[in-house]
């Protein structure tokens, strides 16, 4: 969570995923969405922020003999990049956005997967279509290799619920990274709750990531 | 030069003016990480009913200009869980533990209120009025003042404890509802809750929370809820718990002036979460600037012509 100004509007803290950690720096990505992250943009290099973290939960790392498949789309490249990174070459990334302007990080993102599967709605970019076609499409396509893989995914609702829908489909574990609006960050105030089996549970503080078959979607 | 900022709140002894304020601060462990809960003049804790509540779909919270729109929908554990895993943590500090507490009959407050108060390492209790009533077609107690004074008068008889009635600002008459709260014997008030609200997209056309409306907090409020610490304080005698907008020294200051013997800081904590500490520090720095003594000589001064 970031505090992007000390006046009263915005008033909130923002949430940003842990995009890497290089030595000493902590970067985040972000996209410009509304007044907090235009104000982050407009950020003077040297200039201060205010930071409570790291919070929730990170994606469980997959055991050796599983292959990790991570889905990541638009801006969700964020949250799923330091796993890429840490899966050295293990990893099938399947990397999704509107157009291939919006593909950030992609040398990077390259240099860390074993295989990169781009795709873009309107076809600038590696597949035409959207990340979860790309990825049914692999699955038809490895139809032996289904069994051992495990799926990590960040994104946009819509994608994640279809990804879900899907994977229980072929039985694959998989692992989301959920948003919702928060207030605290710690768990306190419940605002950013999504349904499970189990009844609500925090987004801030159980989550971020939360195995899909546990969300009611 | 020490200052005494201890304060009472009717029988309630609390250390320095400052708690927090319920809903804000979960059970008072999230918190712990951050601060020394000790610190606090009391925590209030989230508001709890005797059954566990699920409270309401997502989304719940919408920021909107210096504010923040909420329907939590009152999800809490539900007191007996409250007393077995939450209060045992709690009684390791050295604070007063305050239990905001509601009910949708005036049966399950007046249970909910005998049952809390049998349990040792709970202070004091304040109820939350801004709820809907079950059997009065679900109308919010505090805003009735037969239906308050109802239930605040079947709670006062049910408890021992130190009682706070948390007063709803969506009246009319926020001093009256104050006097019949008093009547029926609240030994303090809290002033104010949310200000119910809303906010619309306006792309899908629908409101942004799912519950439609929640209730308004943060600086936004301050001037509202200043204005109704002042009304209060001129209509009662007993002592009143400013809430609403406190983000800092300045502003808990500003209630005290108004009328407020002491003050819950609310959403800042979700800006700030060490800003309580930072507020029983501040103010006690003030009066040390100000060559203050006595930090019960402050109060309702802004009434003085
Ligand atoms: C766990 C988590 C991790 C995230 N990681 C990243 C990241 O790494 N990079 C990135 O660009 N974005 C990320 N987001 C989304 C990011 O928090 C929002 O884009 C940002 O809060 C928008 O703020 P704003 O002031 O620019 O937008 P505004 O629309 O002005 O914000 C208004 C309010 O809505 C909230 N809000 C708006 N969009 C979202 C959203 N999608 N999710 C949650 N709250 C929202 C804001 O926090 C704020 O309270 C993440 C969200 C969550 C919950
Ligand atoms: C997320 C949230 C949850 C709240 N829950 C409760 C509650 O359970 N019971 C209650 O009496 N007040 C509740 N409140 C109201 C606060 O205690 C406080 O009265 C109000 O937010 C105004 O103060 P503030 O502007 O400092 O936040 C809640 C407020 C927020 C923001
Ligand atoms: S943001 Fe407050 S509980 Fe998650």
């Amino acid at each position: 969570m970031i505090e992007v100004n000390t006046g009263t509007d915005p008033l909130l803290k923002r949430a940003f995923s842990l995009f890497r950690i290089t030595g000493k720096d902590l970067q985040i990505l972000y996209r410009v969405r509304g007044k907090g992250t235009a104000i982050l943009k407009n950020m003077k290099e040297g200039a201060y922020l205010d930071m409570l973290g790291p919070l929730g939960s990170f994606y469980p790392l997959p055991p050796e003999d599983q292959i990790p498949l991570i889905i990541a789309g638009g801006i969700g490249i964020a949250s799923v990049f330091s796993l890429a990174e840490r899966l050295a070459g293990r990893a099938i990334v399947f990397y999704g956005a509107r157009k291939k302007y919006d593909l950030l990080m992609f040398k990077e993102i390259e240099a860390c997967a074993h295989e990169l599967v781009v795709s873009t709605d309107d076809g600038s970019a590696g597949r035409k279509g959207t990340v979860a076609e790309a990825v049914e499409a692999f699955l038809r396509s490895h139809a032996s290799l289904i069994a051992s893989c495990a799926i990590y995914a960040c994104g946009p609702y819509p994608l994640l619920k279809t990804l879900a829908q899907m994977t229980q489909e072929y039985r694959i574990r998989t692992y989301v990274s959920m948003e919702e609006h928060m207030a605290c960050g710690i768990g306190a105030c419940l605002g950013c709750v999504v349904k499970t089996r189990d009844g609500y549970k925090r987004v801030c503080k159980e989550g971020p990531v939360m195995s899909a078959t546990e969300i009611l979607w | 030069m020490s200052i005494d900022i201890s304060v009472r709140i009717g029988d309630l002894e609390l250390k320095n003016p400052v708690m927090t304020a319920s809903g804000t601060f979960g059970y008072g462990e999230e918190y712990a990480e951050f601060l020394d809960l000790s610190r606090l003049g009391a925590i209030v804790v989230k508001g709890l009913s005797l059954n566990p509540k699920e409270g309401n779909p997502p989304p719940r919270i919408v920021e909107t200009a210096s504010g923040m729109l909420n329907a939590i929908g009152l999800q809490n554990i539900g007191i007996e869980r409250f007393i077995r895993e939450k209060v045992p943590f709690l009684k390791t500090y050295d604070t007063k533990i305050i239990v905001n507490f509601f009910g949708d009959s005036v049966n399950e407050y007046v249970a909910a209120a005998e049952r809390l108060s049998s349990v040792h390492g709970i202070h004091a209790l304040e109820m939350n009025v801004s709820c809907p009533n079950k059997q009065a077609g679900w109308s919010i107690f505090g805003t009735d003042p037969l239906v308050m004074s109802q239930v605040v008068g079947a709670v006062r008889k049910a408890s021992g404890l130190p009682l706070i009635v948390k007063l709803s600002p969506n009246v009319t008459d926020i001093a009256h509802m104050a006097k019949v709260a008093a009547d029926a014997g609240a030994d303090a008030l809290s002033v104010i809750n949310t200000l119910t609200g809303m906010a619309i997209d306006i792309r899908t056309r629908r409101p942004k929370l799912a519950n439609r409306t929640g209730g308004l907090s943060g600086p936004a409020i301050k001037p509202v809820a200043v204005r109704m610490v002042y009304d209060v304080y001129k209509a009662v005698k007993i002592p009143i718990i400013g809430v609403g907008g406190i983000m800092n020294t300045e502003d808990a200051l500003e209630f005290i002036l108004a009328g407020a013997s002491a003050v819950a800081v609310g959403t800042a904590n979700f800006i700030r979460p060490t800003v309580s500490v930072e507020i029983i520090d501040g103010i006690a720095a003030f009066l040390a600037q100000e060559h203050i003594s006595s930090f019960h000589s402050l109060r309702g001064t802004a009434h003085e012509s």
